[in-house]
């Protein structure tokens, strides 16, 4: 997005107005004292999100984690209270990295964060674009936000499996368009084995992810009170300034989350690699979610398996950490 | 902080409950009869669709329940589901009573100690082991310990020809040995039109050709303690052999590296490949519009002579087992159904329905598995057909050595030399992977 | 207020181009879907040769796709409801009220999202199996316990994403309905609630879409009874067959319900705040 400055001098005083306005905004809530309350109201607001996390992930991960120090083969799945205890086993196996197992799981988390890199990177990118985009209304605004949301709503098995299809080398799609209709390609190639198979990944994931993106980020523009645009507009920024000082930046609570989860879920997409490639992927596409379910559900080893979820969990949560930590200070830093 | 660490007394206390509980309870016990009158059947897709199985099993269990008076609650599972539900139910001990197994998970499932095992009295029950085909019992289960399941529907591979492309080539037979296979797709592959299909990126196939080749290099992938031999000569020949098909005899088209949704069935359907290696593919065939008499089957080639005479292995045994969870809480029942659907009159309706062959040896000598392309089915089973090996982890062999085979699919397509050296590093690799 | 051309011209191009991304693989579901199976996996072409109907018969026959349809719509629904519920209620706690514990709490939630599946699917089952024989509450192959597990899945993010838009929310608005004697409960329904619709609306989007679209636990956690769309369009891939042309028929079929109702809800996307809450 290039902005075109026609006039300089009104962009630096709707720049200034505009941050004044934002952080107006922002400053207007520490102002108002948190209700505090003995009582435990708050307390039963959360009793029942805490119970299900609990239930569903919390008690499950504890004996997820449990389960990484056994040696959970096929022989003890029956009756895994029988499972020998074998301490860091199953960690020195996973982080063996001149062994080829540990090999293949660096080799793994390495495709999963090139692959994480642009498919979260596109998603947002393509999210934002048409969410900023389709905030003034005009004419088929309404049918191309249903539109955009298509994606989100095919099951998640018919659209890769669709792709799937298109990527075919001798019947799909691509290779007809890319290479018999457009001549871009001298050969027609191969999408879904060998080196190309990654870019098939990401453009497969970035259809499927991009809607949720955009979604939340249409939401959020809707908290941007009129006022600040309207007092940019009379003070002369053109619609490409307001983009720029108003818009982006407003966005920043919700894209904070957003490109956060957005991270998570990439990193941990199970669906699409499986879909598209099966149970075993081609080794430039083959991320650690698959690797995890081979080397637990189908060689039946749920202890190494989990040993890996655990190590991935860690590495998450440090991400996660570092993320919030440095998010965090950024908005701090805006607000003062 | 107080809260904190009430919160994860709570979550503590939650979760040594839930292990307490006997989380993993699959529990041991050898099975009881408390409701005699129920039993749970999960049966595999074997028909064209799910509920076309369930329109062809509902008479027969009605026939059952007339039988017994045991009601027998029938859930067709798809095979994308199958394992994972049946792992879940080993865990969890609460599964069905009676249930339906790829019979390469038959050792993998028996290692598990979830299944009964049919040892002689529990055969005897059924009618005796002798009943069924050796080479179906051989693929239940580890050789030497009762096997975990019974045999239900048999299998095999064939070589299916065009039988237009064959005499437009001025081919007179189909090839009996792989040399004349080569040169039979030699002949055929020009203009468009290839000799050989195969479906590369379908693990559990490169599995089942690449183990047949190895038998005929003496290669057993396994040795007697169940240790992985995947570098053997005879294993990297074999595996060498099958990708050659592309790489150097160019008999394949590069295309079907890639294949994994059975696209080389619909190339065979169009004309477009002469020859495929399937079991009982008649049905898809002619869901693809290909007329009976357009295609014939023969045995799978072998090195040199003729295929079907002698130990010359040239199949896989393939097929479906049927099992008992050891917890059923309707043990006799359980047996009674397994006697019920692997009786002769069960046995031949069934597989003449689902295109498959009774591993019953009473049922086969039906007239309906005479027909031209059974036979050929029915004779390999009977005679050259070997099961995969029974080891505990032959799914992870299949995982690595299957992706192994795959990744060289996808090297030959490149157009990248396929040698002895890279086939040995890349089974060199899947071996090393193979935890024990 | 005039936009530019150059906006104008950036619009027109970026959102063709966009939709074109978007729809083409739909073009080839539509396409394929009228084709017979024969011509399914043939060469691609853009205009059939051949067109039949006959897919969108077959579809109900081949697997019981009205009642996959069926289970998937009732577990979607009540977990989307039951998950907006709680999260606004939680939501609301963290948003405007100080307590103790409450950075542990969005932090544990938030580190949910972290989970592997896989590492958590064999341990949830057999949690489900244990409650299952020790209470007598079948959650195992019931639609209630997968919208148990599927309004987990989608909490943590609606927690978070509601307390995002209800911060952005003056807190004056509610004081002054506290003021005027509502209890903080019903200073939330009718106020905070109300004003943060287009977020409500987003996480109940997201929240059903999360439980239309999971594969993984619904394929061991479901029976035929409750088999879920998601696994159930496998059941048009056999062993030996791909039933393409119905795969896509059947995906479009179950997809247009879905697509009428976001046509619905977006104008609620764009209400809210500014259709005055705010001045």
């Amino acid at each position: 997005m290039t902005a075109t400055v026609t006039e300089p001098r009104a962009d630096t005083s709707a720049a200034k107005g505009t941050s004044r306005g934002t952080g107006g905004a922002r400053r207007r809530l520490p102002r108002i004292p948190d209700r505090v309350r003995r009582g435990g109201l708050p307390y039963l607001l959360l009793l029942p999100a805490v119970l299900l996390e609990l239930l569903i992930h919390i008690i499950p991960m504890i004996i997820g984690i449990v389960m990484s120090f056994r040696q959970l083969t096929q022989f003890f799945i029956n009756n895994w209270g029988a499972a020998p205890w074998t301490g860091l086993d199953n960690y020195r196996i996973a982080v063996d990295f001149d062994a080829p197992i540990g090999e293949a799981l660096l080799h793994s988390f390495f495709v999963t964060c090139v692959f994480t890199f642009f498919s979260v990177g596109f998603a947002w990118l393509l999210g934002t674009t048409a969410a900023i985009l389709l905030q003034e209304s005009f004419r088929g605004r309404g049918i191309l936000r249903a539109v955009f949301l298509v994606p989100y709503a095919l099951p998640v098995y018919a659209a890769v499996i669709t792709w799937a299809f298109m990527f075919q080398r001798d019947n799909g799609l691509i290779n007809h368009v890319l290479h018999e209709q457009l001549g871009i390609i001298d050969e027609p190639s191969f999408w879904l084995i060998g080196d190309n198979s990654i870019y098939t990944l990401i453009i497969v994931s970035v259809w499927k992810g991009w809607p949720f993106a955009f979604l939340m980020l249409m939401a959020g523009l809707q908290n941007i009170p009129r006022e600040l645009y309207e007092a940019a507009s009379i003070d002369g920024a053109g619609i490409w300034q307001q983009i720029r000082r108003i818009t982006l930046p407003s966005l920043r609570p919700v894209n904070q989350v957003l490109v956060l989860v957005l991270f998570l879920w990439t990193f941990n997409d199970f669906n699409t690699p499986y879909v598209l490639f099966g149970r075993s992927a081609p080794e430039n596409a083959d991320l650690i979610s698959i690797h995890i379910y081979q080397s637990s559900f189908v060689t039946w080893n749920f202890g190494t398996g989990s040993a890996m979820s655990v190590l991935l969990l860690l590495f998450l949560l440090l991400v996660t950490a570092v993320y919030l930590i440095l998010t965090s200070r950024g908005r701090k830093g805006a607000d003062v | 902080m107080r809260h904190v660490r009430a919160a994860s007394a709570v979550t503590l206390a939650l979760a040594i409950a839930a292990a307490a509980t006997g989380c993993g309870g699959g529990s041991t016990g050898t099975g009881s009869n408390e409701s005699p009158k129920t039993l749970t059947y999960w049966a595999s897709n074997q028909g064209p669709s799910i509920e076309a199985d369930k329109e062809i099993l509902t008479p027969e269990l009605k026939k059952f329940e007339k039988e017994t008076g045991i009601k027998v609650k029938l859930e067709v599972v798809p095979w994308a589901d199958l394992l994972n539900r049946i792992l879940a139910a080993t865990a969890s001990g609460q599964g069905p009573d009676v249930l339906n197994i790829g019979n390469t998970w038959s050792a993998s499932l028996q290692a598990t100690g979830a299944l009964l095992p049919w040892d002689e009295k529990n055969f005897e029950e059924i009618g005796g082991r002798d009943r069924f085909v050796d080479s179906a019992v051989a693929s239940a289960g580890k050789e030497g310990e009762p096997p975990a399941a019974v045999p239900l529907y048999s299998l095999a591979y064939a070589l299916y020809y065009n039988k237009k492309m064959f005499a437009d080539a001025g081919i007179e037979k189909p090839p009996a040995t792989w040399d004349e296979l080569v040169a039979a797709g030699q002949k055929i592959s020009k203009g468009g039109k290839w000799g050989l299909g195969a479906e590369g990126g379908n693990v559990s196939n490169n599995i089942h050709q690449t183990f047949v080749l190895g038998q005929q290099h003496g290669a057993d992938f396994f040795d007697k303690d169940g240790r992985a031999t995947f570098t053997s000569d005879g294993a990297v020949a074999a595996v060498k052999q099958y990708i050659d098909f592309m790489a150097k005899d160019k008999i394949i088209a590069p295309g079907n590296a890639e294949y994994a949704q059975n696209q080389s069935l619909t190339d065979f359907a169009k004309g477009k490949t002469a020859m495929v290696l399937w079991q009982a593919a008649a049905s898809t065939f002619a869901a693809q519009g290909m007329k009976p008499e357009d295609w014939g089957a023969a045995p799978v080639p072998v090195p040199s002579g003729t295929p079907g005479t002698g130990k010359q292995v040239n199949s896989m045994a393939a097929g479906i087992n049927i099992a008992v969870f050891k917890n059923t809480k309707n043990i006799d029942g359980a047996k009674k159904f397994v006697k019920f659907m692997t009786g002769d009159e069960q046995q031949k309706h069934l597989n003449k329905t689902y295109g498959s062959i009774p591993p019953v040896k009473a049922a086969q000598a039906d007239a309906a598995f005479g027909a031209p392309d059974l036979k050929v089915l029915r004779d390999t089973l009977a005679t050259s057909a070997a099961p995969l090996p029974q080891v505990p982890n032959e799914s992870q062999f299949e995982t690595a050595v299957g992706t192994a085979v795959k990744e060289l699919w996808a090297d030959a397509a490149a157009g990248r030399p396929v040698t002895e050296e890279s086939v040995r590093a890349r089974l060199e690799k899947a071996q090393q992977t193979m935890q024990q | 207020m005039a936009a530019p051309q150059s906006f104008l011209w950036t619009r027109r191009i970026v959102l063709t181009l966009l939709a074109c991304f978007v729809l083409l693989p739909v073009y080839v579901m539509v396409s394929s879907s009228l084709k017979p199976l024969q011509d399914v996996s043939g060469k691609f072409q853009w205009i059939p040769s051949t067109l039949t109907v006959q897919p969108y018969f077959d579809i109900w026959k081949t697997v019981p796709l009205a009642k996959y349809f069926v289970n998937s719509l009732i577990v979607a629904s009540s977990a989307t409801v039951l998950s907006v519920t709680i999260a606004v209620f939680s939501a609301y706690a963290v948003s405007r009220y100080r307590f103790r514990g409450k950075r542990v709490f969005t932090v544990t939630v938030l580190s949910t999202q972290m989970f592997p599946g896989i590492l958590f699917l064999l341990p949830l089952f057999l949690i489900f199996v244990n409650i299952g024989s020790s209470t007598g509450v079948a959650l195992y192959g019931s639609r209630g316990g997968l919208i148990l597990t599927y309004l987990t899945f989608s909490l943590p993010f609606s927690i978070w994403m509601l307390i995002g838009y209800f911060d952005s929310i003056p807190r004056d608005l509610d004081e002054a309905a506290l003021v005027d004697g509502c209890g903080p409960v019903g200073a939330l329904f009718r106020v905070v609630v109300p004003a943060a619709v287009p977020g409500i609306v987003a996480v109940s989007v997201y929240s059903f879409m999360t439980a239309w679209g999971e594969v993984l636990f619904a394929s061991v956690m479901t029976n035929d009874a409750t088999r879920t769309l998601s696994v159930g369009l496998q059941g048009y891939a056999t062993q030996n067959d791909v039933y393409w042309n119905q795969v896509m028929a059947a995906s479009l079929v179950v997809s247009i319900p879905i697509v009428v109702g976001f046509l619905l809800l977006q104008r609620y996307l764009v209400a809210g705040l500014t259709a005055g809450a705010v001045k």
